[in-house]
């Protein structure tokens, strides 16, 4: 039994007490592929990434991850997966060589390759003049260089990464995602979780999580082109007054300011909402030039959380 | 399926992380030595040099004998001689001494006719050992004139001190100090160990590995077997060296003894650790072990002497059996095998501390 899907979950839900951090959670998480958890703190994506792998018992719904059934079958599962914390989990108080040494021992790693994949791995991620610094005293691209190479000595077929970039610089960032590209490209399959953007638009696929429910899922492509809403940029002198006028219109649904330019999302089912713009500034005198312009992945996260209740 | 593999791996890194942790390898060694000097030359139930101050109204030539004798009973230490009783009190209500000595004016007519005491001690009741002292002192022969003095109540009763003849402090103290000592860092290190991993994150970690729970436990709390054993023998050499502490009975089985003791220790401390949440809360946890172990064991006080209920508590404690092993084996040369329920208890708590511990502890984080 070899699914096409490294993840399959359906209706996965869990409850903390009053708190339902994940509700009716369907996934499918295509092999080799990048796919990315966008949502804001408290989204429940860690919630979930957890869930996957076996450390959390959803409360309803079940989870095919590599073929395993998860909670049931985790422990087979160990050994298929990398999983990176959103807090730096390694030890501190051991150099760069012993953290991987000790994740190769934990692992099974075959005695005679150890050392040859431990070079290897310093090689890959850039590690080889820290082997005898203590992991606690390098900088936050290092610690993440690190976690990421000891998550991934094993050769997982599956790695987790619980918001990987939050403590690091925007380098390094590039670096880390080339990395991972290079990883999809040799068939690891990559579930991340972030809140940034621009990591949101380089996963091959991600979902959108807004208070535990899914709102929107597909390729950064297909999400853009079915936001249901009309985009208009207005170029303002004084964006904070034209952004009061067009609030006030019904039906705008959301306006975002961005420097002196506005961004106005307004429901397909509008006809002419470039007009409907104009004509609301100029009713006040407010000057300024409008455009009709295509959705980023930006605006579709404020048009998929805007109706937390209603699938995209 | 355990992996001897991975528990050694577990092994290897608490011992690299336990070398680089220069305040947990000081305490390893600081800790025993520093409490054995301190329970051992400051303990001690031998009460000697106490300020004493004389209030003589006699005067006569017997009183002054007598008081020059109790000053070489080296019990006291004579600081002052003061007119009246009521200077005594005054300078007992101050602290400036903590025994007043009354000489009445009939002190030679007191002393022949034995009718009626011929001395009255005042005493600072509030240190207990001291109306232990001032009992001694009653039965001190008042050395004159032999052919008058009537043979003492206190001589009619012998008694013989087994064990310890020389009733040497730091003797008994020191089996028992084991037993804290061994308490104190044992539930310690395994206790802070786990939840150190926790509060760090790497618990996160390492549970997403194949490592399994009873490894991750094995792998933990061997290191500190090892640790417990080198206290011991820490404790013994300085036991020997300064404060003359024998072993009697067999070394072997004084090993055996500490080993039930340590694991028993270990796994209350790996239970303490699936409470915890952080090391703060651990100690605490750890303290409210150690005083009672200290209090309730027999160490401080005789186990007999306690109310029943205190009895109660201090059998469930692991230190209380292991003084009663220490004591047997080290001072009274009893064998193992004539101690055999106090062994069975340590071994039965080991297990169903485990037991609980490993129950607790999930690889989950629900």
């Amino acid at each position: 039994m070899h699914s096409e899907f490294a993840i399959e979950a359906r209706g996965l839900t869990k409850q903390f007490g009053e708190l339902r951090a994940v509700s009716a959670l369907d996934l499918r998480v295509p092999r080799g592929e990048i796919y990315g958890f966008l949502g804001p703190n408290g989204s429940g994506k860690s919630t979930t990434i957890r869930m996957l792998c076996g450390l959390l018992t959803p409360t309803e719904g079940t989870a095919i991850v590599l073929d395993t059934d998860v909670p049931g079958n985790s422990k087979d599962l160990k050994p298929k997966i990398g999983y990176m914390t959103q807090r730096f989990s390694l030890f501190g108080d051991m150099t760069v060589f012993e953290n991987l040494q000790f994740i190769a021992e934990i692992y099974s790693y075959p005695a005679a390759d150890r050392a040859t994949r431990i070079d290897a791995l310093l090689d890959r991620y850039d590690l080889a003049d820290k082997r005898k610094q203590l992991a606690g005293t390098m900088s936050g691209g290092e610690r993440q260089r690190l976690a990421l190479a000891c998550a991934v000595l094993h050769h997982p077929e599956l790695l987790l990464l619980d918001e990987p970039t939050s403590a690091v610089d925007p380098q390094s960032r590039r670096d880390f995602w080339e990395n991972l590209f290079r990883l999809a490209g040799g068939g690891t399959t990559i579930l991340v979780s972030t809140h940034y953007m621009d990591e949101a638009e380089r996963c091959h696929r991600l979902a959108i999580l807004d208070h535990g429910v899914k709102v929107a899922d597909g390729t950064p492509q297909e999400l853009q082109n079915r936001t249901g809403m009309h985009i208009v940029e207005v170029v303002a002198d004084d964006p904070y007054a034209a952004q009061s006028a067009i609030h006030d219109l019904e039906a705008v649904a959301s306006v975002t300011q961005l420097g002196i330019r506005l961004r106005v999302l307004i429901p397909e089912s509008q006809d002419r909402p470039r007009e409907l713009v104009e004509h609301a500034l100029a009713a006040r005198n407010i000057k300024a030039t409008t455009s009709l312009t295509t959705a980023t992945l930006e605006d579709v996260f404020v048009a998929v959380t805007m109706k937390p209740r209603r699938s995209a | 399926m355990m992996s001897l593999y991975r528990i050694m791996a577990i092994v290897k890194k608490e011992i690299r992380q336990l070398r680089r942790d220069r305040l947990t390898f000081g305490m390893i060694v600081g800790l025993p030595v520093i409490q054995m000097l301190l329970f051992g030359y400051a303990i001690n139930t031998d009460v000697r040099n106490l300020r004493t101050a004389v209030s003589n109204q006699a005067g006569t030539h017997l009183s002054k004998q007598f008081v020059a004798e109790l000053g070489q009973t080296q019990v006291v230490d004579i600081i002052e001689f003061v007119a009246t009783p009521d200077d005594l009190e005054t300078l007992l209500r101050g602290g400036k001494i903590s025994i007043g000595v009354v000489i009445p004016h009939d002190f030679d007519r007191r002393v022949s006719d034995r009718s009626r005491a011929a001395v009255q001690l005042l005493v600072d009741g509030t240190d207990p050992t001291m109306l232990g002292v001032a009992n001694q002192l009653r039965t001190m022969p008042i050395g004159f004139d032999s052919a008058r003095s009537t043979p003492d109540l206190s001589q009619i009763l012998e008694v013989r001190p087994f064990y310890n003849p020389e009733r040497r402090s730091p003797v008994n103290i020191i089996p028992g100090l084991m037993g804290v000592i061994l308490t104190m860092t044992m539930i310690l290190f395994t206790a802070v160990a786990i939840v150190r991993e926790r509060e760090r994150g790497n618990l996160e970690l390492l549970i997403n590995t194949p490592l399994s729970s009873t490894e991750l436990m094995v792998g933990k709390v061997i290191p500190y077997i090892v640790i417990g054993m080198l206290q011991l023998a820490l404790i013994l050499a300085v036991g020997r060296l300064l404060f003359d502490v024998p072993v009697l009975g067999s070394v072997v089985d004084l090993y055996l003894a500490a080993t039930a003791f340590v694991a028993a220790n270990l796994a209350l401390g790996l239970l303490i650790s699936t409470a915890a949440t952080t090391q703060f809360q651990a100690m605490q946890m750890m303290v409210f072990v150690l005083l009672p172990s200290i209090l309730l064991s027999g160490f401080m006080f005789p186990f007999d002497g306690m109310p029943v209920f205190a009895q109660y508590i201090g059998e469930v404690l692991p230190n209380t059996h292991f003084i009663r092993l220490t004591r047997g084996i080290m001072l009274r040369d009893a064998a193992l095998a004539e101690l055999l329920p106090d062994l069975f208890y340590l071994i039965g708590f080991t297990l169903v501390a485990m037991l609980v511990a490993a129950m607790r502890f999930s690889k989950r984080l629900d």
